[in-house]
């Protein structure tokens, strides 16, 4: 039996009821479409989340804190050294999995700056190394990072984000220019400090369509004195980015210097580091990078546990379980949408045999086998499938293109070349599942009643 | 050897508590080349000879032999294959498949055979010009008269080159002048050596073959061959 010739029998048989196979196959389509549309959503979705991930630093970057010393070691509470720059030159020197080390003393969130009248106290003010632009995944859209020279001098300079200049200078929103600052004068915490770069604006996806969206629909004014209403705007993680935006980095000597000397001993201002972030060169090789850091820095602090490392590793997960969850639940809904389509083909499959009993009759009296007759059912309900899972993948284009108009501030939604082979298989899976009863009805027939049939 | 041997057939149905002899204790020889027609009334058990000669059914006593093959014991497979290489079937209501054109109605027994395609158009162009529709290959069954639809009907029964054909009432829904050149083509085919049997209520028609059968009451009454007695 010719397998080619049954597919275009089957494919006559759709063609001469047009009209009841398209609605046959609409079942099959909007699942295929459904279930397409929806992974394309979550795979959005989940861009947005490791979006904020990334803008911190990504998983490869794993913070050294300071702890307060295990049970067993509290009686050497006295000695301990703390995190210092003799750690970063042992790192540096020792930690062969880890590519960047990056010192950072910090001002914390008491730290003021301030032009003429204007203050503002912004989320983080830290003093580190030029290559902190890596290790945080800054860019600087205006004038210049800081330099080695400019750390060995401790030069009052700075780099600052654009909320600082927003806070202090004006925004884009409200002079309708954009203002760049460099080579103005701020005062950090009573020091005068010039600006000698700028860093381009962070945002999440989300966050630039929302704005982008309310310069183009401009949403009435609020009532009232006015305000500023919250970090809430730009989804989950949006944070992330407003943090980052509030920045300002000088050079590591300048602080050590210029704000720590007060709280120094025997004329050395304070040493301790605040954070010491390390970037380890794969994920892959997280548990072996940080032993070693460790092992390095035990012999640094004289095998005084006063330190620990944070990494991302949960943040990650949490995503990932999270977009797993939204993954099946949402798989789920569809599937089923498709199976129910597919039970709309075994619905038609049975009417159409009934309908040809005569027919299969005559096959079989000419010599078709029953075996010849369960595939050509069976095929037919396959190529039912097939073509609706075809029309499926392109409507899943329509649909993701009508999400975006519905949504428009959300993640723009990722059609998948995976989600779509998925759900293609799957809806031709459910057709042939659909055609196996019908098929093996027909079969069964008894071809001289078949025959008789009117 | 004869090319079908029935030997005490019977075809027996369970219908309640009681048994129904539609075939009583049958023996038949049917030889290669015959033109052979059955005649009965309705319930007289011929649709059911026909069936059992057709390989459609299996007998419930006896042994059919139809070119050397026992019948009586073989799956529905191998009956299919029988059917469909050994067997041509015309019916009463022609049962050509609606959807498909002459051609491809004729062109389908070689599908289920395995015939390569191009042989296939060989064969299905042959055929129809066998019976006069060369020119009609592309139209529907329902574009055609009842007596071209038949001659469809034939040429689909010859494509497999069978040993044998049956003909279940061919002329039943034809006026008498289409039957009658119906009967005529039978009458052709015969003379270039095809085995036939017609099947039919009307003695009119069964007067056309040189040998005739008659049931009643599922056993075979009167066994007539004109050309062994003489009459022709």
């Amino acid at each position: 039996m010719n397998i080619w010739a049954t597919i275009i029998v089957g494919l006559k048989e759709i063609w001469s009821h047009k009209f009841r196979s398209a609605l046959t196959m609409l079942g099959i389509v909007l699942g295929v479409a459904s279930l397409v549309g929806m992974s394309a959503l979550v795979k959005g979705m989940e861009n947005g989340m490791r979006e904020a991930m990334q803008a911190v630093g990504g998983i490869e970057k794993v913070s050294v804190i300071q702890q307060e010393l295990p049970p067993a070691q509290s009686h050497l509470a006295d000695q301990v050294v703390g995190i210092t720059m003799a750690d970063v030159e042992a790192l540096k020197q020792n930690a062969t999995l880890t590519k960047l080390i990056t010192p950072e003393m910090n001002m914390g969130r008491g730290a003021v700056v301030s032009r003429g009248k204007k203050i503002y106290r912004p989320w983080n003010i830290s003093g580190t190394w030029p290559n902190a632009l890596e290790m945080n995944v800054h860019t600087i859209e205006y004038g210049r990072m800081f330099n080695e020279i400019d750390d060995d001098l401790a030069r009052n300079v700075c780099v600052i984000g654009t909320e600082v200049r927003d806070q202090l200078f004006g925004s884009f929103e409200e002079t309708g220019k954009e203002i760049i600052p460099i080579g103005e004068n701020i005062n950090i915490n009573g020091q005068l400090f010039t600006i000698i770069g700028m860093f381009t604006r962070y945002e999440s996806e989300k966050q630039k369509k929302e704005r982008e969206y309310q310069m183009a629909n401009p949403s009435p004014e609020r009532m009232g004195p006015q305000r500023r209403t919250g970090w809430g705007r730009g989804g989950p993680g949006g944070w992330a980015f407003m943090m980052k935006n509030s920045t300002i980095y000088m050079p590591l000597n300048t602080m050590w210097m210029k704000f720590r000397a007060a709280s120094g001993t025997g004329g050395i201002p304070d040493p301790t580091l605040s954070t010491l972030n390390i970037r380890i060169t794969s994920v892959e090789e997280m548990e072996a990078a940080l032993q070693q850091a460790r092992n390095v820095m035990m012999q640094t602090h004289f095998a005084m546990e006063d330190f620990d490392f944070r990494t991302q590793e949960n943040w990650d997960e949490n995503i990932s379980k999270q977009v797993n969850n939204y993954r099946w639940s949402g798989g789920i809904i569809a599937a089923i949408s498709l199976i129910v389509g597919g039970i709309g083909i075994m619905n038609i499959m049975f009417a159409s045999i009934t309908e040809r009993i005569r027919e299969i009759g005559v096959r079989k009296a000419i010599g078709a086998t029953t075996f010849a007759i369960f595939v050509q059912i069976l095929i037919e309900s396959i190529v039912v499938a097939f073509i609706g899972g075809v029309l499926g993948l392109i409507a899943s284009y329509g649909l993701v293109e009508l999400f975006k108009i519905l949504i428009p501030t959300d993640n723009e939604p990722v059609i998948m070349m995976s989600s779509m082979v998925i759900a293609f298989s799957f809806g031709v899976f459910v057709g042939l599942l659909a055609g196996l009863l019908p098929a093996v009805k027909a079969a069964k027939l008894d071809p001289i009643e078949a025959l008789r049939y009117e | 050897m004869a090319l079908v041997e029935l030997r005490n057939v019977s075809k027996i149905y369970q219908v309640g508590d009681e048994e129904i002899r539609a075939l009583d204790d049958v023996t038949l020889d049917i030889e290669n080349g015959e033109f052979i027609s059955i005649i009965g009334p309705s319930g007289s058990g011929k649709s059911t000879l026909m069936h059992l000669l057709g390989c459609l059914d299996t007998p419930t006593h006896g042994t059919i032999t139809l070119d050397g093959i026992q019948i009586q014991n073989a799956t529905s497979m191998q009956l299919a294959a029988i059917r469909n290489r050994k067997i041509g079937f015309v019916f009463q209501s022609f049962n050509l498949l609606p959807k498909l054109n002459v051609a491809q109605n004729v062109e389908v027994p070689m599908i289920y055979a395995g015939v390569s395609s191009r042989e296939r158009r060989e064969r299905v162009m042959e055929a129809l010009k066998r019976v006069g529709l060369e020119n009609r290959a592309k139209h529907r069954p329902m574009q055609l008269s009842g007596g071209q639809q038949q001659r469809v009907a034939i040429a689909r029964a010859l494509i497999n080159r069978p040993r044998i054909i049956f003909a279940d009432e061919p002329t039943g829904n034809l006026d008498t002048h289409t039957g009658e050149a119906i009967l005529n083509l039978f009458r052709e085919l015969s003379q270039q050596g095809s085995t036939i049997v017609l099947v039919t209520h009307n003695p009119e028609i069964a007067a056309v073959t040189p040998r005739r059968i008659e049931i009643r009451d599922g056993k075979i009454s009167i066994n007539i061959d004109k050309r062994l007695a003489g009459l022709e």
